[in-house]
């Protein structure tokens, strides 16, 4: 399906990150956020806010993120396209609900403009430091999908993929930012309506009576209705049978926690985003996210320009990890070298890839601002000579 | 031109973000040109330290940090003290002439260019509109942006009623900068 044009700001803009994001989930068919502003991302409801009167929706500005956390759940039985946007004092107070929202299968999209951590930290500077908590941080197991954009331009492309992922595989969808991001203004171009394409909802075909909200085929993932359309339904965060009703016992518990683990770790082939630059023939691939990518993408140049073959590979999506791609890639390469800000989150994923068989760096950095190039430039030259470096979790920087 | 580092530097309330935000826009929508901008603000709403981040280049922009500007606009003492030591041998410092003094100590080769900004801004009506006669006062001197582009940048940035007040704001900063500068 198309976009409807009401929500599509057509042109070529001069705006910021966290502008984008909010025109992506605009013309995502994003039509209600419940958010408590929080900086660096308060623009993306500011923005929502001022902009969904006009075009028909919903913003409420709630008493904090645990309740918008909620509200934006219910909004989805209620039929709506759905967003929170938060940074990481907010994230960490929604982790009960993103629990919640993996158990009840809830497609949503929830946006992190990452700031220094731990607690309240930096506010108004950058970190990478909350990679981790999005994909362990409530408890249980389940799946989720994160992206992360490093320009405005993808904070509006990505979003419409992050919604068109919400509502495909019913699972909370991260949108990591970092501040730099959010607050970077570049162009964006927001192309007509009808060039962009949106997922619809699951809606389900067949007939009250015969429907089950938790009754899935061969892709896994349950169809939905609308609370008041005259079908019975029945959403709980205990562990549930197709009917929706709670069921406490251990094959009830294989049936749905297999199921919420498989429908994305067997289908993550669909789910691979990775954006690589010169890796046939590398002996050392960087492997970067979000704002660090742009900061290597300078590190790897002037690497290049001293006669290394270094390669770049971007995660736009970071969760599912590709570990399958990066374990190829670990056969064929002396060194990954993973620059991030944060004190080593990231390259744990790659080491566990690599499985020993090639080594990997980490660039750590606490965050408050991003890498010099020359610090990451280093370790690629280091890498490349067949330096043993540090491990992927070195000690914090001397 | 290949690639231009610009940083903009003042007090929060001098509207220092927009003036970066409009010389970025002028060149990325107006001109054909890649701009990125970055910003950087303390947590107080007005008075504090503020600065914009501008890249204006023909080519995609990678890292969007400003390390070494080639042009430093200023607007306030503190901003000159802590920016004016970065700026690039041989680059060019625009500043508002009766806030900011610049000294000698200086890297090689660097030119200072001051303009009574907000003074103009005052005897054009309000004093708010210091920021947008530093914009036109940029372009005049550096070229860097035409005036086409950035009276356009300035045109859809400023609130609806604003429009005249801005122009001129806008039209006084650029000829005054053609003038000294004998651009």
């Amino acid at each position: 399906m198309k976009a409807d044009p009401k929500g599509v700001l057509t042109g070529v803009h001069f705006i910021d990150g966290d502008h984008a994001a909010c025109e992506g989930a605009l013309a995502a068919g994003c039509r209600f956020v419940a958010g408590y502003p929080i900086t660096p991302s308060t623009e993306v409801v500011e923005r929502f806010a001022q902009r969904i009167p006009h075009i028909g929706g919903t913003f409420i500005q709630m008493e904090d993120e645990i309740a918008s956390s909620i509200a934006i759940q219910g909004a989805v039985w209620a039929g709506k396209k759905v967003m929170t946007v938060t940074s990481g004092p907010g994230l960490s107070l929604m982790m009960e609900h993103i629990g919640l929202a993996a158990i009840a299968e809830v497609p949503s999209v929830w946006v992190d403009v990452q700031r220094g951590g731990p607690s309240t930290g930096l506010p108004t500077l950058p970190a990478q430091a909350d990679m981790m908590q999005v994909k362990w941080g409530s408890h249980g197991d389940y799946e989720i999908i994160a992206l992360c954009p490093n320009s405005p331009q993808e904070c509006f492309d990505l979003m419409i993929k992050a919604f068109n992922l919400a509502e495909t595989f019913r699972v909370p969808v991260f949108f990591m930012m970092d501040e730099v991001v959010g607050h970077m203004t570049e162009r964006v171009v927001i192309p007509e309506a009808s060039k962009i394409e949106l997922t619809e909802r699951r809606w389900t075909k067949k007939k009250p009576g015969e429907y089950k909200p938790y009754e899935t085929g061969a892709d896994m993932v349950p169809d939905l209705v609308k609370a008041g359309d005259g079908y019975r339904i029945h959403i709980t965060g205990l562990t549930h049978d197709e009917r929706g009703y709670p069921v406490i016992n251990a094959a009830a518990q294989k049936k749905l926690v297999e199921r919420l683990i498989n429908k994305i770790r067997l289908r993550k082939h669909e789910l691979v985003d990775v954006r690589l630059d010169g890796v046939e023939g590398a002996d050392v691939v960087v492997v970067s996210f979000g704002i660090t990518s742009r900061v290597t993408g300078a590190a790897v140049e002037e690497a290049r320009r001293k006669g290394v073959k270094v390669g770049h590979a971007r995660l736009v999506i970071a969760w599912p990890f590709p570990s399958d791609l990066f374990a190829d890639l670990s056969r064929k390469v002396k060194a990954f070298v993973v620059p991030e800000l944060n004190m080593g989150q990231m390259a744990l994923e790659v080491e566990r890839a690599a499985a020993g068989r090639c080594a990997v760096v980490g660039v750590p950095h606490p965050g408050g601002t991003v890498h010099e190039v020359s610090v990451i430039l280093d370790k690629i030259m280091q890498a490349a000579a067949g330096k043993k470096g540090s491990p992927a979790l070195e000690g914090a920087s001397r | 031109m290949p690639k231009t580092e610009i940083r903009v530097g003042g007090l929060g309330g001098q509207g220092v973000i927009l003036c970066g935000s409009i010389i970025g826009k002028a060149a990325a929508i107006h001109d054909g040109k890649h701009a990125a901008m970055i910003q950087a603000f303390g947590p107080e709403a007005r008075g504090s330290a503020c600065s914009a981040q501008v890249i204006v280049s023909d080519e995609p922009i990678g890292y969007p940090y400003v390390k070494n500007p080639d042009v430093l606009v200023l607007m306030s003492p503190d901003a000159y003290k802590l920016f004016a030591p970065t700026v690039k041998p041989g680059g060019l410092i625009l500043h508002e002439s009766e806030l900011v003094h610049p000294d000698k100590d200086l890297p090689a080769g660097v030119k200072t260019i001051g303009i009574p900004a907000t003074r103009f801004a005052e005897e054009l009506g309000r004093r708010l509109v210091l920021n947008i006669v530093m914009v036109g006062f940029f372009a005049g001197t550096t070229g860097l942006v035409s005036y086409e582009a950035v009276e356009k940048a300035v045109l859809d940035s400023v609130p609806k009623g604003t429009e005249d007040l801005n122009s001129r704001a806008l039209k006084k900063g650029f000829e005054f900068g053609r003038q000294v500068s004998g651009r």
